[in-house]
């Protein structure tokens, strides 16, 4: 048999019918993740047609992109979010579908409780509609986001109808220095690549320096994916996956465990299988990195100079920059170091996991949040939220000043209530920084939770190595 | 099921160059608060709209039908509010030299054509539109072709499932509930 990439192994295993002329695959699909903004309208569909949802054993429902973050539960929700919210309960209900409620010891965010959960495995396709299902991907699952219409195919047969993708691979060499974190990898990617530079492609990272990561940093690069315009995002599984799975729900022990983990560990791509497209980056020459425009591919590392409009030769590109300038306010030829920032936040499914916690609280720790700063720490799940309290951590921020919430996505979205006002700044550890992402108006600078979290002490942006190698107070 | 359907569009076209426009531009996520599909139209780039330069929206764009977009159109997230408030707004396709992987699956499932064209044809397109208000492109689905007057016509691609269709009108879901038998002979293997 021809060499295959780990994507072809999980693809090749899901294939119900295969492309037969103009007709795409039927892709099965393992695990079906719901939440209450994409989902109504396919429940409604069903409705419609008299369908089912034909496998409620292989769907799981979250409350997280309207939830309010504040104590209190949805009494806090506006009237809107809460016919939406109370809409999914129902939805659930007559279809049998496990749902986490507000308030539920497994509430969360909806890919921050499917690996805490046990339910993103090695070689599972994983869909949702959210564009960020590429989180699972670091499992080695194939793990897509997609649309509402195709949610309500899912509910209804299982599968999708799939075209299948190209193949990238993103190696990263090399060691990634001090205050150089999984964020900070994807980051420089996007940089490199663009928006849409991965568009079509799945991503499989690679590496030294992504198996050097643990699964929570490869959730992170994962999670950003879509933020090059991939389809998705894998990590073969290794031991550290083995490690994070053992004992999770579900999971087989003993013998049947040690079988499990072989077959997981077959699904690497075998050595000479070819990739459509190759790209590598030296981890080591990485800087923590931030973004000072309007979509997750400003990126610059964070002692480097914003871009120069005028440096770009392609009329439309230059047009963008200029344009990503006016809004952000952004000055070109100088770096970010000393921007004014009124509002951190830790959080989001792409870093409001339990150490994405514990590296701000570092920061943090014995100091105070600067008195012109707002800052929100919102944990992914209530099960992080517990475990961050049972070391400390909620004492840690609260002490320095900052917010300490409950799970949700927040200030990612700004569904919720929690948003910056219009002309603010934030450092955010969510992922897009798009115009009036986080509330009309805002503007976002993505970074790692310890850039985050320096800016948070500082009142400005502030290279986060400062707090790491003694030089800050 | 009412499927969708598409065969030719003649209109006159919006130009709205930006490249990367997300879907939090399309539709900001404060309208994504709905239970229904309907109503959207407002909400179609609710925030860019109150810019008094920005096309979508303007009395004198009324009726058109074509939304002449830059590349990488409909990055991001993957609501599909994004067809629906582009469809309410009364756009029926879509030209670029790129559209992201998500929003052109859903565009196309609403019945919204995404037709991507190569760099010079699109930046004559932009050209034509800047010299004539009036310019009118016509895309054809049957042929796949985009033609205007003064431009050579083109071909496009577009997935051919999805094309059969729009043409035929064929629901989606009820072809994939055809396949039952063979899901049901895959989870028995599996």
């Amino acid at each position: 048999m021809t060499a295959r990439t780990m994507f072809a192994k999980v693809w090749d295993q899901h294939v119900v019918v295969a492309p037969d002329g103009d007709a795409p695959a039927v892709l099965y699909i393992d695990l079906h993740l719901v939440h209450e903004v994409t989902s109504p309208q396919a429940f409604s569909g069903l409705r419609a047609r008299g369908l089912r949802v034909r496998r409620p054993d292989k769907t799981v429902a979250t409350m997280d992109h309207s939830t309010p973050t504040k104590r209190g539960g949805l009494a806090l929700a506006d009237d809107q979010a809460r016919s939406q919210l109370a809409q999914l309960t129902t939805n659930c209900a007559e279809f049998g579908i496990e749902l986490h409620s507000l308030g539920e010891s497994g509430h969360g965010i909806v890919h921050v409780i499917g690996p805490e959960r046990g339910l993103t495995r090695p070689g599972r396709t994983i869909v949702c509609g959210d564009s960020h299902t590429s989180t699972h991907g670091a499992f080695g699952a194939l793990a897509f986001g997609i649309g509402t219409s195709e949610v309500e195919h899912v509910l209804a047969t299982q599968c999708l109808l799939q075209r299948r993708p190209k193949t990238l691979r993103v190696t990263f060499t090399g060691v990634a220095p001090l205050g150089v974190t999984a964020k900070d990898l994807v980051l420089a990617m996007i940089a490199r690549i663009g928006v849409g530079g991965a568009t079509g492609h799945v991503i499989e990272y690679a590496g030294p320096a992504i198996r050097a990561l643990d699964m929570e940093g490869r959730m992170t690069v994962c999670n950003m994916s879509i933020e090059a315009g991939a389809r998705a995002g894998m990590i073969a599984p290794d031991e550290v996956t083995f490690a994070y799975l053992a004992g999770k729900p579900g999971l087989p022990t003993g013998k049947a465990w040690d079988a499990q983990v072989d077959a997981w560990r077959s699904l690497a791509s075998d050595p000479d299988a070819v990739f459509d497209a190759e790209l590598t980056i030296d981890a080591s020459a990485v800087e923590p990195m931030i973004t000072w425009g309007t979509n997750p591919g400003h990126g610059v590392g964070i002692t480097q100079p914003v871009p120069q409009p005028g440096s770009v030769a392609d009329p439309n590109e230059r047009a963008a920059l200029e344009s990503a300038v006016r809004y952000s306010a952004a000055v070109p030829g100088q770096s970010l170091l000393g921007r004014h920032v009124d509002v951190v936040f830790i959080g989001s499914c792409t870093n409001s996991r339990l150490s994405d916690l514990q590296a701000a609280a570092d920061v943090v720790r014995g100091r105070k949040v600067a008195s012109t700063v707002r800052m929100l720490v919102v944990p992914g799940s209530a099960a992080i939220k517990l475990a961050a309290e049972a070391l400390g951590l909620d004492a840690v921020f609260v002490a320095a000043g900052a917010e300490w919430r409950e799970p949700g996505c927040s200030m990612c979205i700004a569904m919720n209530g929690d948003m910056l006002e219009p002309g603010q700044v934030a450092v955010s550890t969510s992922n897009r920084n798009f115009e009036g992402r986080q509330g009309k108006g805002s503007r976002t600078l993505l970074a790692s939770p310890i850039t985050a979290a320096a800016a948070a002490i500082t009142g400005v942006v502030t290279d986060p190595r400062t707090f790491l190698d003694g030089s800050q107070p | 099921m009412t499927a969708p359907r598409f065969t030719t569009v003649t209109s006159r076209v919006v130009p709205l160059p930006a490249a990367d426009v997300d879907t939090d531009q399309i539709i900001p996520a404060r309208y994504l608060k709905v239970t229904d599909k309907a109503g959207l139209g407002t909400a179609l780039f609710a925030d860019w709209r109150l810019r008094p330069d920005f096309p979508v929206g303007k009395p004198e764009h009324a009726g058109a039908e074509i939304l002449l977009c830059g590349h990488n159109f409909g990055c991001g997230s993957s609501r599909e509010h994004a067809p629906w408030a582009l469809v309410a707004g009364g756009f029926r396709a879509l030209v670029s030299t790129s559209f992201a992987d998500i929003f052109k699956g859903n565009a196309l499932k609403n019945g919204l054509v995404p037709v991507v064209v190569d760099p010079a044809t699109h930046a004559a397109l932009f050209a034509a539109r800047a010299a004539d208000p009036a310019f009118a492109i016509t895309i054809d689905l049957e042929a796949r072709t985009l033609s205007a007057p003064g431009i050579a016509p083109v071909e496009f691609p577009v997935d051919g499932f999805a094309r059969r269709c729009l043409l035929d009108g064929v629901d989606e879901l009820g072809y994939l509930l055809g396949h039952l038998p063979a899901i049901e002979a895959y989870e028995r293997r599996t």
